[in-house]
């Protein structure tokens, strides 16, 4: 039988490959965006193994939520780096540096 | 180990060995690809636990939309791998380290201990007649209802935004403008008069007459 740590774990193992994924390719902004992803997809994991074994629907609500914000962040994102390619050449983060901060 | 339980390890362990791909492949390309593998099994995942509609709308939206969108901008831009590798070897121990660490707190957390089959129990399985997008739909345009609401509410943010960032008005481009189109006026904006003299028709030049050809005609009419 699965069990919901069976679930949690691998929840767990997935975020931690994530945020291992964002400290190596810290310069390359499409590799970032596809970890927040990863993560977004470790925490909707727990949601729905928690939905399903406290037999909540609440949680695949939250899901369904997680995803359209996922969605839109995406669409943003990617758009914002189309633009930064188109005026600086570009999505290297080190030489994002315009704002001199 | 029943099958379930069987086809859990399974499709667990491509999600894992794909989020790992993911995270090291030198090539953007391929870190969507593998994305896509990842995102499918755990559509897989949670079918098993019966959560039908969301595997069915990850693969649908996630794959269908969001990582073509990813594939398409990765395409689109030129980039250049090798400089971006370069700090990847150097942050490899840190980055290793604080997964590691995490991974071990969450397992001593998230263990059988404290969840495992006698704290949650499997729930019974469902009637023959239940539906899963029923019962989610149900919620969602009732008890969710203003927040259903606010997440179209982002999406159409999501695409104003997108659009209006990358719309690039080139000056070369000729297009027109309706506004001034429509507020035009009968009278002098419209049609301009102006006086000049009257052309004169040039004379037609008379067409000398093609002795060869009339020649080869007679020829063979007779």
């Amino acid at each position: 039988m699965i069990a919901l740590s069976d679930y949690l774990l691998l929840g767990a193992v997935l975020f931690s490959i994530s945020v291992a994924g964002i400290f190596l390719n810290r310069k390359n902004v499409i590799t970032l965006l596809m970890c927040i992803e990863l993560m977004l997809l470790a925490v909707n994991m727990n949601f729905v193994a928690f939905s399903h074994f406290l037999g909540d629907a609440s949680g695949q609500i939250f899901v369904f939520f997680i995803l359209t914000v996922a969605a839109a962040e995406a669409a943003i994102g990617l758009a914002i780096l189309v633009v930064l390619f188109r005026n600086r050449g570009t999505i290297n983060v080190a030489d994002l540096d315009m704002l001199k901060g | 180990m029943g099958f379930e339980k069987f086809l859990f390890y399974i499709f667990a362990a491509i999600t894992v060995f794909a989020a790992g791909m993911v995270v090291t492949r030198r090539n953007p390309v391929h870190s969507v690809l593998y994305l896509v593998l990842a995102f499918v099994s755990s559509a897989a995942l949670w079918i098993l636990i019966e959560a039908e509609f969301l595997g069915i709308v990850l693969v649908l939206v996630y794959v269908g939309a969001v990582m073509v969108l990813f594939l398409f901008v990765v395409m689109m831009l030129d980039i250049d791998i090798a400089s971006i590798r370069a700090q990847f070897i150097r942050n490899l121990p840190l980055g290793l380290f604080v997964a590691g660490v995490m991974v071990l707190n969450m397992l001593l957390i998230l263990g059988p201990s404290n969840f495992g089959l006698e704290q949650f129990a499997k729930p019974d399985p469902r009637p023959a007649g239940y539906s899963n997008t029923a019962e989610l739909g149900l919620d969602l345009y009732t008890t969710y209802l203003y927040q259903f609401e606010i997440a179209a509410v982002i999406l159409l943010v999501a695409i104003i935004a997108a659009i209006r960032l990358t719309l690039r008005r080139r000056p070369e481009t000729k297009y027109q403008d309706p506004s001034q189109q429509v507020r035009v006026r009968k009278g002098p904006s419209r049609v301009r008069l102006i006086s000049m003299p009257p052309e004169r028709t040039p004379r037609p030049v008379p067409v000398a007459p093609a002795p060869a050809a009339t020649n080869d005609n007679k020829e063979t009419a007779e």
